[in-house]
């Protein structure tokens, strides 16, 4: 895809999974997040199957392990939360290492980390092998409202912007002696934060302006949509195909 | 294009126009100066019909500027605007090219087509896959000029299209516009620009047109310039800057 500058949760390689149609990369994701949010959560088994077919997608990605790990990171306030739970929990209680705790607490604690840790790896993949472009076409070809990909596109592209401007208010304040750090300082950011609005308010207005100009009349035109072959739908649904099939042995079994 | 006593106040009160008159023939490059504050930019934003005048008419070959022709208008008037992160709002360079013709009703293989030349007539082919946030500002300036191009307008507008850059990209700006061989409204406080590039300049203050007449006329008028708020660089003397022995870019 394009040279340069991606998004900071890209990495730029070229392996199939990077070649897939971005529709079918985002549904593939849906799909298997969603088979592992029914899963049962004694099945444990179950989430092992799951994480082993998202590491061979890992490896067919070439995506490097200590990324990944390290972009998991982001789950870690939610484990945290999760380990509370058995401590706090109700019900029957069992020792574990000397220390009582709730069965029914545990169980929720390990829910949240598999499946967390699951549906956060699966979002990695995702954003590391699709550019944000092709995200935002993917779901217009998978017929998201175009009022969802508009908003979501501008704000990509304008959020960037906003922060530039936020982090020039503010160095301005610190240059003039000013370096607000508690709450009882909140009232200049305040302001800043209102100044900020009004300028993106007037931003937006250029924005329409400019759109106009180029014969906008009120709906996106459909750019370079990129049809998924079938071929790429099955490589696709196999890893949540996987996912699924495992679910459903998981609820039979526990039947 | 002819302006014919154009007026417009904002919704606050403020007369931004007070009559304006202004023809450009076909094929003429025209400089539009003046000081902040004229009504530079609310007159180009008049071009197009994203301002409707109070009073006066503004035509565009035959085609009188109103509700109906809008679409037609947009067409064939290219607006550059001031700040290119205005222009530029797509996710990718090649997507934002491709804005203007998709509107116009272009798909598949003919609009790749355009958007490819008008990627390569700014010499910003190699960026189309992009995202325009993280160019450089004379790629933006230049990319911003395709989107436009893009549409094959016959008039072009351009809102200071200098603000910005430095003096390389000001540079290649130079030649990407003196390359294009239609009409140009060059909308600019930057006087040497202006000399470079255009042979005939309008003085606009305070919401009218105050003079008109070959640039390097005007220029070397001290009492106009001052009269209208406008500045020679230091040491810049237009009667030395001939037009015949500009710089080349190094290419």
């Amino acid at each position: 895809m394009g040279a340069g500058h991606a998004h900071a949760l890209y990495v730029h390689e070229h392996s199939p999974v990077h070649r897939l149609a971005p529709q079918v990369k985002l549904a593939a994701a849906f799909g298997f997040v969603l088979a592992v949010a029914v899963t049962p959560r004694e099945a444990m088994w179950a989430f092992a199957i799951d994480a082993a077919a998202l590491a061979v997608v890992v490896r067919l990605a070439r995506l490097p392990v200590a990324f990944v790990l390290a972009r998991l990171a982001v789950i870690l306030p939610f484990i945290t939360f999760a380990f509370l739970i058995p401590f706090v929990g109700s019900g029957e209680r069992v020792d574990v290492l000397g220390v009582s705790v709730s069965q029914a607490g545990l169980w929720g604690a390990w829910n949240v980390l598999a499946k967390a840790t699951l549906g956060a790896t699966v979002s990695i993949l995702l954003a590391g092998t699709t550019e944000i472009p092709s995200i935002l076409r993917g779901m217009a070809q998978l017929r998201v409202p175009e009022t969802f990909t508009a908003i979501a596109a501008f704000m990509i592209r304008y959020l960037e912007l906003i922060a530039g401007d936020l982090r020039r208010m503010r160095t301005a304040m610190t240059a003039r002696g000013y370096d607000p750090r508690w709450l009882w300082q909140a009232r200049p950011i305040a302001t800043s934060a209102g100044a900020l609005f009004i300028r993106s308010y007037e931003r937006g207005e250029r924005v329409h302006a400019a759109m106009l100009s180029r014969g906008y009349t009120g709906t996106m035109p459909a750019l370079d949509r990129r049809v998924a072959t079938k071929r790429e739908w099955l490589i696709a649904a196999i890893a949540p195909g996987v996912a699924t099939g495992t679910a459903i042995t998981a609820f039979l079994a526990l039947m | 294009m002819d302006i014919r006593d154009v007026h417009f106040a904002y919704p606050d009160g403020r007369k931004a126009l007070r009559g304006v008159d202004l023809r450009i023939e076909h094929g003429q490059r025209v400089a539009l100066l003046g000081p902040n504050g004229a009504g530079k930019t609310t007159l180009a934003l008049h071009c197009n019909g994203i301002y409707e005048a109070d009073a006066g008419s503004i035509h565009i070959g035959a085609l009188p500027v109103t509700d109906a022709n809008l679409p037609e208008i947009r067409r064939c008037v290219g607006l550059v605007f001031q700040d290119p992160d205005d222009q530029l709002f797509m996710p990718t360079v090649r997507d934002d090219v491709a804005f203007g013709p998709a509107n116009l009703g272009l798909r598949g293989e003919e609009l790749d087509v355009r958007v490819a030349e008008a990627l390569d007539a700014v010499g910003a082919a190699d960026v189309a896959g992009r995202a325009p946030h993280h160019l450089s500002g004379g790629e933006q300036r230049r990319v911003a000029l395709a989107t436009v191009q893009a549409m094959r307008p016959d008039l072009l507008v351009l809102d200071e299209p200098t603000s910005g850059l430095d003096p390389a990209g000001r540079r290649e700006l130079v030649d990407v516009l003196r390359g294009l061989s239609i009409t140009q409204l060059v909308i600019t406080h930057d006087l040497p620009f202006a000399l470079e590039l255009c042979e005939r300049a309008v003085i606009m203050n305070d919401g009218r047109a105050t003079a008109d007449g070959a640039t390097a006329d005007l220029l070397v008028d001290q009492g106009l310039l001052h009269a209208n708020r406008l500045e020679l660089p230091f040491g810049f003397d237009p009667a030395v800057a001939r037009r015949d022995n500009r710089p080349t870019s190094p290419r």
